[in-house]
């Protein structure tokens, strides 16, 4: 495969044959949401790729403004749709800096046991989705993505009834939870994950033994670690190019000081490389979540006293910044406070924007075929990244 | 008889049997899809959903029937039925039973895999003519698969043709009666021309794991990208039926035809390549898709070498028995 420089400039590339454009996306279905990928071809080979952001910016930063601090969590959630539960933590851990409040460690535990089993349900999500974009929405990759969605579908399960929402849960307010544990549901996430345990390995005897996704994943799309440091690259892609690097272990927040995290890491930065990555962490979350389950302590679980109406919090000036490990990597909360009942500025730094930022680096020179799975196995969510 | 009027009535039979099959094969195939993957398939429609393949075709003939301004209306259009056409047309020189045959040509494998060769130029028509890049990239995917998978398979269907030293397939099927199939024996090189006739039949059907001309998560939906209606329905079932009539032929050609435990006849062949075909089903909805150049030395280093391999072996085998 010929090296190509991914700053070229597109005129003076002199084509084999006739270069045509192709615009990947915004609809399409392998694009994991309305991502627009402008992509110059030789042939099938890429020459150049531009990503395009923007087809699914609904101004969330901005409306954050418009609303109290505690109304700012329902609309955060629909950030990362794939892992709800990330995007309410960590806005709610940058007002409680701001405040000076630590939640309790029932909430805490609670934060941190719904945040791995979110991991699990996100990287079911993305396997049987990376199954997709190889073998098609008519084929085997469908069967692999409809295993992986029953075993979402029990962790979703787990979520409404902790919450009563599937999705979207506004379970966090600011200072802790707004929804205690229920009778019975230690029993039922124990039950849950213990079977999903087995399943994975069954996925993984499914999946590691295919010849055809081995010949498509192993040496296709290899990141290098250097430039994913630089680009701000996080979370399992940047592990599994050898960067040992997880804000669970190495910043620890919610419960992680209580438990020991083994962190999956991987040198050969591939595509092969992200999925043992994934799969590992989500073995790696199950013990987690069953760890804490054993050790989740009495008391309230809501630092400040329940919040009844919308302006009830208000944070004196300053300026707040929170980041916390999602299933996709470093999400980062920036807020600055100016006295009111409302944020005077939020900003949020998504993992998956400085994801599809290696994709300009990655596609040239690769098919288009290829593309298709190392944008599958970046996995980036499109809602956070245009917000 | 009339020549006319009986060819007339051997296409209705072969026709309409062919298309009724290859209806509620897709019933099957959507019932054995629910049952890989945990959902129970269509229920809706008749008992256990077996009308769902006519209310396929009646929403179908329903839809809107596009054509894009930059399209090539006659490429467009003329591609659709063409591909059915052809398929069909194979089905001509397959013997259901001694005798039993709408016309038994003395070149009858030659014809059959000459006509499914010619299947790419439909699919090229579509692709070219649909003036959309996805459509144009699967249109140059599949030629490029034609031709590579095309050697392979002659190569394989040699072997029976050696073995019996008739192009007429239904003293192939002669041959092998009484079990001695060419798929068992000679041992070595009719199981192995078996299996490579059978692979490189569905890389020519554009099967799962070989189906990158229309590869989905890639090419939205490859050649068939701007085709609504029946149109798509055409295409779809030439498909569809180019699949079938690749399973009959491996059936007859290795599998012994008409040839069977208890009474002979047209049921066993039936049988046989409905089994194959289920069998594609299974590959299908188990199987990841290759990557185009990966297809393509898949056909030039490993298929072909066999290819050649089985020729010369069971040539051998015919020169020292």
């Amino acid at each position: 495969m010929a090296v190509i420089d991914p700053h070229i400039n597109i005129d003076d590339y002199e084509p084999e044959g006739d270069l045509v454009v192709l615009n990947l996306g915004p609809q399409h279905p392998s694009t994991h949401g309305v991502l627009r990928v402008k992509l110059w071809l030789d042939g099938e080979v890429c020459i150049k790729a531009v990503p395009y952001l923007g087809y699914l910016h609904r101004g969330v930063e901005k409306l954050c403004e418009k609303l109290t601090y505690v109304m700012v969590t329902p609309i955060i959630d629909k950030n990362d749709y794939l892992a709800p539960i990330t995007n309410e933590w960590a806005i709610n851990n940058s007002f409680e800096q701001l405040l000076g409040v630590t939640p309790p460690p029932r909430s805490q535990y609670l934060r941190t046991i719904c945040a791995e089993i979110q991991r699990v349900a996100s990287h079911l999500l993305w396997l049987g989705t990376f199954g997709l974009d190889m073998g098609g929405a008519l084929g085997g990759g469908a069967t692999l993505f409809m295993h992986t969605f029953r075993e979402r579908e029990t962790v979703l399960d787990l979520f409404e009834a902790l919450t009563g929402a599937r999705f979207h849960y506004n379970t966090l307010c600011v200072g802790g939870n707004r929804h205690d544990i229920p009778a019975g549901w230690d029993v039922l996430v124990r039950q849950t994950l213990g079977v999903i345990a087995s399943r994975i390995d069954e996925y993984e005897s499914m999946v590691h033994e295919n010849a055809i996704f081995l010949a498509r994943t192993v040496g296709v799309g290899v990141v290098d670690p250097v430039l994913a440091r630089a680009l701000g690259v996080s979370g399992p892609n940047l592990r599994a190019s050898g960067v040992d690097w997880d804000l669970r272990r190495d910043a620890p927040y919610g419960a992680y000081g209580d438990v020991q995290i083994k962190v999956p890491v991987r040198t050969e930065g591939d595509c092969f490389a992200r999925y043992l990555v994934r799969v590992e962490e989500m073995r790696e979350s199950i013990r987690i979540a069953l760890q804490l389950l054993d050790g989740v302590p009495e008391g309230p679980i809501c630092a400040l006293k329940p919040v009844k109406l919308p302006g009830a919090v208000k944070i004196k000036p300053g300026i707040g910044y929170a980041s916390i490990e999602t299933p996709r990597g470093e999400l980062g909360s920036w807020v600055i406070a100016d006295g009111t009942e409302r944020p005077y500025r939020c900003k949020i730094r998504p993992p998956s924007l400085h994801t599809v930022a290696l994709l300009p680096y990655l596609a040239p020179g690769n098919n288009l075929s290829d593309i298709v799975v190392v944008l599958g196995s970046l996995d980036p969510v499109l809602g956070e990244v245009d917000r | 008889m009339n020549p006319w009027l009986a060819g007339a009535l051997w296409g209705l039979v072969v026709v309409t049997g062919a298309m009724i099959v290859a209806a509620w094969s897709t019933w099957f195939e959507r019932k054995f899809a629910g049952a890989m993957q945990n959902r129970p398939g269509p229920t809706e429609v008749g008992p256990v959903g077996l009308l769902q393949p006519i209310a396929d075709l009646l929403k179908l003939l329903q839809k809107a029937d596009i054509i894009p301004r930059t399209a090539d209306p006659v490429l467009f259009n003329v591609a659709a039925p063409l591909g059915l056409i052809l398929v069909l047309a194979t089905l001509a020189v397959v013997p259901w039973a001694p005798g039993l045959v709408p016309a038994d040509l003395d070149i009858g494998v030659l014809f059959a895999l000459s006509i499914s060769s010619l299947m790419v130029v439909p699919v090229f028509m579509a692709g070219w003519g649909s003036n959309n890049k996805y459509a144009l990239l699967g249109g140059m995917r599949a030629i490029a698969q034609a031709v590579s998978f095309e050697v392979p398979l002659l190569l394989a269907a040699l072997v029976p043709i050696i073995l019996t030293g008739s192009f007429r397939i239904s003293d192939i099927i002669a041959a092998q009666a009484d079990g001695h199939w060419f798929a068992l024996w000679p041992p070595g090189p009719g199981a192995l021309a078996f299996v490579l006739f059978f692979l490189c039949s569905l890389a020519e059907a554009n099967r799962i794991p070989f189906d990158i001309p229309e590869a989905e998560s890639e090419l939205v939906a490859g050649i068939t990208t701007e085709y609504t209606g029946m149109k798509f329905g055409l295409l779809y079932l030439a498909e569809y039926m180019h699949t079938l009539v690749s399973s009959i032929m491996a059936a007859a050609l290795f599998l012994g035809g008409w040839d069977g435990p208890g009474p002979d006849g047209p049921h066993w062949l039936l049988i046989k390549s409905l089994l194959l075909f289920a069998g594609i089903f299974w590959v299908r909805w188990s199987f990841l898709r290759f990557r185009g150049d990966q297809l393509m030395n898949l056909a030039w280093k490993k298929g072909i070498p066999l290819g050649l391999a089985v020729v010369m072996a069971s040539a051998l085998w015919v020169h020292f028995t």
